[in-house]
Parts: structure tokens; sequence; C-alpha cells
């Protein structure tokens, strides 16, 4: 078949990336595509104008196809040679000068010109601008003003939109005196409010740039070349340059010509089409869809991939439907987010506002619904991504408003998804990029789970576990498979944790095993073992039958596994505190089996790195302690300050809390560790505040309860659970909170994942205010755990396991 | 497989049943799994990956789970499942209370 002919007028960024759009969906076996563009260049990218102004960047740094790319893509390109006719009934345009050129499909992106009011004075003849007068819109306008500006004089911006404080930003570079014209009552009043708008004057002014608003220019005067401007005001303004950023005009000059419906501009439809002429298509500024004219860029980026499915075949119910504005700037070093509506429009919207004029910041968001209708954000724009992608996609906003203009010690906000790059390393521990998760959906695993197994992403450490989530349902588009294990304990018995629960009791299953038995079908799995056995001593406490094959080897063994295989050994040391003898007796050991390393923990405890396995039973005994617990899914430590004794600040007695809380809860199993501290006074020496449960006192023998903060790889404050009078209440709380979250969360789930996923609310309203009447019960739950502790380097060092602690055994007999 | 021979690697009663312990033979180390279904397997002691001690690593079905990063091998043919870094094994026999070793005529040592 015949090739189609594809004639395209403009080549500016719309009509460049329609093309890119085309020759990516295999349009040039499709088509033979001519090109028309007024200015004799490539295309380049018009964003950049004001930083050739400026002089940041060279012309030659913005182009972003150079000559050669139409050439090696087989496009015929007229540069210089702007479309004057299209005959629409023989199928032909014909350029300025004299290219004629037959088209099957047309495509009109002739753009937008400077919009040039008609002020008295500021033609010299119809269509010339007077000397020293510029449009802001062309490399050619961006070297004439650069020339007339020369180095220094005053200037004049007419123009307080965004073009017009770009083009003061270049003048300033210039060492110009640079003035602001504007007609409107404060600067970019398409993206900002009246206080908004101020804040962005006064830091304009402390730049140097003198802004008028309100003000309406009369006449330019001057006779063959500016001499200044006059107002209506009567005031004036000396000026030998004028430069007009008063908005864009579309080009629809030629549309009216060739008897197609123009409004502000060309009309189209979902296609892109001209609602008169089936084969011709209209993209970009001089498009208009459903009664609006865009004059950015990211509605042209749509509107070219709806034009290339649909002219290619590649889909033809592709269809625009209007795009939700949302930009980010940088206006003159100011950083800048504005999207949808500026001021509330019903009564029910919600305004949400925070104005710091002196450093510059001003947000402002307007929620109807729940919902995010319009925002701006100025100085600071950290939560712009976020924000922006909520905008767009019309999601549920939380009901914590002020964590959507600040982040409170949350982490910080994720860039979104696509502004992702594709080489971002995703997963840390393991060296997965986001371009490995995609290529992994691509090749057909839709699932968490497989994508996971596949990529090894989020099987370390595991703290970007929701990030790969929400890469795998980004890269699956709607198609991703949920695997209905994500909701069971363990993934091969298809039973909630709750179900599980039940199941093991009414059958009275007690070891790992029988669990295996009676309700896997006979088949273990190595991952589903330690789950099991956490919730088999959860539930059946002392009566749990404990088998060692069902643990992770740290609690096989009771030490953490090195690298090298050897292990290490953590004595307790309730609230860090410790004594001479003590020290004493750790240093004899450890010199005695030649730890290697010996090492302060995080957890306020020493640690001996190196210890051989088959040492273990005797380090452990000639230390003479219990276990330090420092290597399970338990119970681990209680960090403390020094609290009322010495420090002259403290306010209670945070080392005796300590010791009390781990004499109780040492070892307990839970589904994740829990680490815990308390502080003496809010000063949070001990960092109660970003622990699992940390009590902070207030003075009066009063103690604030923190509950699920992280200081790992997530950081997270805690939230206050509720606030106790005494030693004893505040270990009575913790205690309940604690076995609450031992019997609801999901196994490896942190306290501080898990309260994100049942809400701190739910939490209290059991733990603190008994709403579903169990408290009593998990109290005695609690105590009953307490009960059945032993010592597990006193059990191991008494047991008859011969060779539980071998590292080596010769073969043979 | 022809069989050379068979030497005696350890006792059953060494290796509880659903773990693993590290034996050493003519300066070899080699990991013996005794499964809680009664099979018995033998491999290299180390992880091909980073060198970790396999034996303590976590059994479940015929696979056993690395305890330092968790990469998964079949013990029955020594594939790994979590990627492609294949484990080696050695042919064992359980006798009525002890493990021994199956020595492959040459020729079988050369292909496998």
């Amino acid at each position: 078949m015949a090739k189609q002919r594809l004639v395209v007028i403009g080549n500016g960024m719309a009509g460049a990336r329609a093309v890119e759009e085309v020759l990516a969906r295999g349009g040039s076996e499709m088509f033979d595509i001519t090109m028309f563009g007024d200015e004799p260049y490539g295309n380049y990218n018009r964003i950049l104008l004001s930083n050739i102004l400026s002089g940041i960047q060279d012309a030659s740094e913005i182009f972003l196809n150079p000559l050669d790319w139409y050439a090696e893509n087989g496009i015929t390109l007229h540069a210089g040679s702007p479309v004057t006719e299209i005959d629409r009934f023989a199928k032909v345009v014909q350029s300025a000068s004299g290219v004629r050129a037959h088209y099957d499909k047309l495509l009109i992106a002739t753009g937008s010109r400077a919009f040039i009011p008609p002020i008295p004075g500021i033609f010299t003849e119809p269509g010339k601008l007077k000397s020293g007068v510029f449009g802001f819109r062309t490399i050619d306008d961006c070297s004439g003003i650069a020339a007339a500006a020369g180095s220094g004089g005053k200037a004049a911006v007419i123009g307080g939109g965004l073009l017009g404080l770009e083009a003061a930003r270049g003048l300033l570079h210039h060492g110009c005196e640079v003035h602001v014209v504007h007609l409107a009552g404060h600067l970019m009043e398409q993206q900002l409010d009246a206080p908004g708008g101020a804040i962005l004057k006064k830091t304009m002014e402390s730049m140097g740039v003198t802004v008028h608003v309100g003000k309406s220019t009369s006449q330019v005067l001057g006779e063959d070349r500016v001499t200044g401007l006059a107002f209506k005001d009567g005031t004036s303004l000396e000026c030998g340059l004028v430069v007009v950023a008063a908005g864009i005009k579309p080009n629809a000059e030629i549309g009216v010509r060739a008897g197609l419906t123009v409004e502000r501009a060309i009309v189209v439809d979902n296609h892109m089409l001209a609602v008169d002429d089936m084969s011709v298509y209209v993209v970009g500024e001089c498009a208009q869809h459903r009664s609006r004219v865009y004059g950015l860029v990211a509605p042209l980026w749509d509107q070219a991939k709806v034009f290339a499915d649909h002219v290619t075949g590649a889909n033809r119910n592709a269809a625009y439907h209007g795009s939700k504005l949302a930009t980010k700037l940088k206006v003159m070093g100011v950083e800048l987010a504005s999207m949808g509506i500026t001021e509330p429009s019903e009564e029910r919207d919600e305004t949400i506002q925070f104005s710091e004029p002196q450093r510059g910041t001003y947000k402002k968001l307007i929620v109807r619904d729940g919902r995010l209708i319009g925002g701006i954000l100025m100085g600071d724009i950290s939560k712009a991504a976020y924000l922006m992608q909520a905008f767009d996609r019309d999601s549920p906003l939380p009901e914590e408003r002020l964590s959507l203009l600040f982040d409170l010690g949350a982490p910080p906000q994720k860039v979104t998804l696509d502004e992702m790059p594709a080489e971002a390393q995703v997963c840390n521990c393991n060296g997965v990029t986001k371009a490995a998760i995609g290529n992994c959906v691509a090749g057909g695993n839709r699932s968490l789970p497989g994508v996971m197994n596949a990529t090894r992403a989020g099987k370390g450490c595991g703290s970007c576990k929701g990030l790969v989530s929400d890469l795998v349902a980004w890269f699956a588009g709607g198609d991703v498979e949920e695997d209905p294990s994500v909701h069971w304990y363990v993934p091969n018995i298809p039973l909630k944790k709750s179900e599980l629960v039940e199941a093991i009791r009414a059958r009275t299953l007690k070891s790992v095993s029988a669990v295996f038995r009676e309700l896997a079908g006979g088949v273990e799995d190595a991952g589903a073992k330690p789950a099991l056995a956490s919730l088999l001593s959860v539930v059946w406490k002392g009566e749990y039958v404990a088998e060692p094959d069902a643990r992770f080897i740290n609690e096989r063994i009771h030490a953490n596994i090195q690298k090298d295989g050897t292990f290490s050994v953590v004595p307790p040391m309730p609230g860090g505190a410790t004594t001479p003898a003590e020290l004493r007796r750790i240093a004899e050991v450890a010199e005695k089996y030649h730890v290697s390393l010996v090492k302060v923990t995080g957890g306020q405890r020493i640690d001996l790195l190196g210890v051989r396995k088959e040492d273990l039973p005797a380090v452990w005994a000639e230390l003479g302690t219990v276990s330090g617990h420092a290597y399970g899914k338990t119970y681990r430590t209680c960090k403390a300050c020094v609290g009322t004794d010495f420090c002259r600040f403290g306010l209670g007695d945070s080392m005796a809390l300590a010791k009390k809380i781990e004499d109780r809860f040492k070892g307990i199993d839970s589904p994740h560790k829990m680490k815990l501290a308390t502080a003496g006074c809010p000063r949070n020496c001990s960092e109660a505040l970003i622990k699992d449960v940390g009590l902070v006192a207030v003075g009066d023998d009063r103690w604030e309860i923190y509950v699920a903060g992280a200081g790992g790889s997530h950081v997270r404050k805690g939230d206050l659970l509720c606030t106790v009078s005494s030693h004893e209440e505040a270990i009575l709380i913790s205690g309940r909170f604690m076995q609450y979250y031992r019997e609801e969360a999901k196994y490896k789930e942190r306290t501080y994942n898990w309260i994100e996923r049942v809400g701190i609310e739910r939490v209290r309203a059991v733990v603190v205010e008994d709403s579903d009447g169990i408290a009593a019960r998990l109290d005695a739950a609690m105590q009953e755990s307490v009960d059945a502790y032993v010592d597990p380097w006193g059990a191991l060092i008494e047991g008859q396991e011969t060779t539980r602690f071998a590292s080596l055994i010769p073969a043979g007999e | 497989m022809s069989v050379l021979g068979e030497r005696f690697l350890c006792r059953l009663v060494d290796v509880p049943p659903g773990e693993g312990r590290t034996f050493e033979m003519d300066g070899q180390r080699i990991a013996v799994f005794h499964t809680r279904t009664g099979s018995v397997f033998a491999t290299a002691a180390e992880c091909p990956h980073k060198g970790g001690p396999l034996a303590d690593g976590m059994l479940g079905g015929t696979t056993v789970t690395c305890p330092l990063h968790e990469r998964v091998y079949d013990l029955a043919n020594g594939r790994e499942l979590t990627g492609d870094c294949d484990l080696m094994t050695y042919p064992v026999r359980r006798t009525a209370d002890g493990v021994v070793l199956l020595l492959p005529a040459a020729s079988d040592a050369m292909i496998s």
C-alpha cells in the first residue's frame, strides 16, 4: 500500500512532539511526513527562552530536535516557510515561499504568538512594533531584547504573569533597572490569589524589580524609538526598552482562511480533529477543546498522544477529555506550584492556608468534599508532587489536613511514580531499579509477590515494599493481579490471622508441624515456619510446643548470626545501667573467648561480636545473665535516660521504669521486634518518641505513652496514645498495647506499619477506652505470656542436644 | 548412576528432623539435611552467594533458605529457586540410623 501523506503546519513544540508520537507508533511506515515552520530553525523548547535572555543557556542548548533529526526520520522540513493557504478541497497547502504540498492528513500546530495589546503608540505602522518594543516569544525576540538592553538602562515589562516575570529576570541579568507594569490587582493572577501575589511582589522587590500593579498603560511614548510609558492614572515612566508579555494569541488565522470553525482558536473534537473536516487535526495552543485553549505544555503532550493514536490507527478510540491544570514553575528563583482554582467558589469549599511573608512562603489549598480542587504553594513546594498527584487523580485526602502542607516528622514525600527516573534504585538492599520492576511486570508478572520473588525487590530490609507495590500497580495499569495470599497470615494456608487463630484453637494445634499437618495438607513452607511459631507462642503461651526447626537460626540458638557465620551475644542491661563488676565479668568473657569486637549497641547494651557457635553455651554461663533477646522478633530492650537520680532536668524516674518494663516483658514473642524507651523529661535523650512504645515523663509522676514510632529505615514520630499517672499504669497500658499488637498485626509488621493500617484512633479506643470490652482479656493474656517466660540461655545450657552448637562435626563414626 | 562405593557420613541422631548440620570429610565441608518426612540430603556447606552456613538455614519441604540473605535452593537438585546460582549437591542414602555418601563412578562424576 502506498504511503499516505501527512503534512504538519507548525514546527514548534506541539508539531514536533506530535510527529515524535506518530513515529513512535511506526508512523514512518505509514506516512510521508512534511513539516512547515515559520522560524528558520529546527524546533526548540520555548519554555527555556527566558534562560536565553538571562544568559543561563545558549540558543543552541534549547533545541529539542536539530535539523539532522528531520533527515534521519525522513521528514521533509520547510523551515522559515510559513503556510499561507490551505485548499481543503484539493487537499493542498501552500507556503509563503511558494512550496505546495499535497496531504491526506493535515495537522495544524501553529501555536500562538505574543498578544500585543492595541496601546496607542505601540506600533509605528500596522504590525510593526516601535523600535525598542518587543514581544517575548521567539529566539529572535530574545536576541532583539538582549541587543537593546545592552549593558543596562531602564526597562519596562508590560504584564506581570509568568512570562513577564521571566522577562524581568532576564533583564535584571543584563543590568537593567526593571519595572513590571501589571494591569491586574496582583501578580500572576492566573496562578495566585491576592495574598500570594502580594508576597511574590515583595519577593520580587527584594530582588530589585519595581512592581506596579493595577496600572493600565495608556500610551507608548517616543517618536521613532520608545522613550517611556504613560499610564491612565496620569503618571509616566521613562524607559528605553519595553517588553510586552501580556499573554498569548492563538495563531488561528490559517483556520479562518481555510473555512474551519474558529472561536478563540480552531475548534476540535475529542480526537483532536477539526469539527468541520475529518482530514484535519489541530493540537496545541491553536486548538480549542470544550471551550478551552491551553497555554501550558502538559495538555499539549496529552493532545499529541491522542492525535498520534488516532491518525496512525493505533487506537481509533483515543480521546482527549481536557486537562486539569497543574504547574510547577520557578519564577526568578522562587519555586511555585499551582493547580486548579485560586479562590473557593462554593460555600462548602474548605480553605487551608499558611502564610509566612517574611520568608516568602505561602501555601493555600482548596478542598471540596475531601478532594483537592485548587492549590498554591510558593517558597516551599516540598509537598507539590504529592498534592499535584492527588489533584490530578481526584483522590481522597487524609483527614489530617496539616500534613497536606507540611511534613510532620513523616518520611519525606516520595516523588511521584511518573517523575521517578527509570534508573532510580527502588530496593537498595538488592539493587533493583524502577526499570527492572517495569520489565518484570511487562514480562507477565502482575502480582506483588510475583515481582518480589522474581526481582528480589523488597526482600531485603523490606522498607521499600510499599513503593514496590505502588510501582507494580503503576506499571500494570489497572491490570494488577491481587494475590489473594496477601490477606493470609502465611501464604500456604488460606486463612486470615483471626481465622487461623480460630482453627488453631479449635483443633488444639500447639506446634508448627501440627499446623502444617492439619491445615496445610502436610506441606511445609520454610517462610511460614517462623510466622507460625510466633503465633503459636502468642496463642498457647506456656503450652506452646517449641520446635527448633521452625525458628530462624537466631531464635534457635538465641544469638545473632553474623556474615561470617559467627554470632553476637548481647547480655541484658536494663535501662543501659551497669556496674563495674558486671563490666569486669563481660571483659573477662570477651578476652577468654577471643571476641573480635566489643561494641555498644543502639539499645544501650554491650554487643560481643564474633563468638563461635560452639562457645555460646560457655559464654552465656560465664556471663551469668539471662538472655538479652537482641536477636528475635520479640520485645528487645528498653532504653532510658538518667532520669531523676542525677539529671537536673529529670521529671520522672525513667531508669526504674525501664528496669520494671524489661523485667516484665523480656523475651515476649511478637509479630516483629519491639523496641522501647523511657525518657525522664520531654527532652527525649533516650529517643522515646521514635520507639514502638516510648514513655515520656511530664512531671508529677505522669507519663505520656507514645506508640508506633520508628527510627530505622523509616523515621516516624510515635503517636500519643494517652497520658497515665504512675509507673504501674504505664506498664499496664503499654502491655495492653503490645498484647493488642501481638494479636492483631501481621507477621513482620512493625507497630508503625500496623498503626498506619488500623489507625491510632482505633487502637486508642480499644486499648485506652476499652471500646470492645477486651481490655481485661488482653491484660490477662499478657500476664500469661509473662508467666510462661523461660530464659532460653539457661534452658540451652541445661539442654542435652549434642550437636546443637557444633559448627563443624567430623564425618564418620 | 553407577556407584563405586559408599562412605558413612553421619549418624541420623546428629541431625534432628527439620534441621541441618555441617560435617567435615577429607577436608570437605558438607551440609547434611534431615527433613521432617525422613529424607536426607547433602550439599556444599557454604551458600554460593556469600558463603552463608546453609546448615543453619530454614528447611521447608525439600528446600533450604540461607540464613544470611534468604537465597532458596532445592536440595534435591541444587537449583536456586530465587535466582540462577546453583548449589553443589552430593548423592546420599539413608540407612537405618545413618547417612551414607554415594561415591559415583568417575565417568558420572565428570558428567555431573
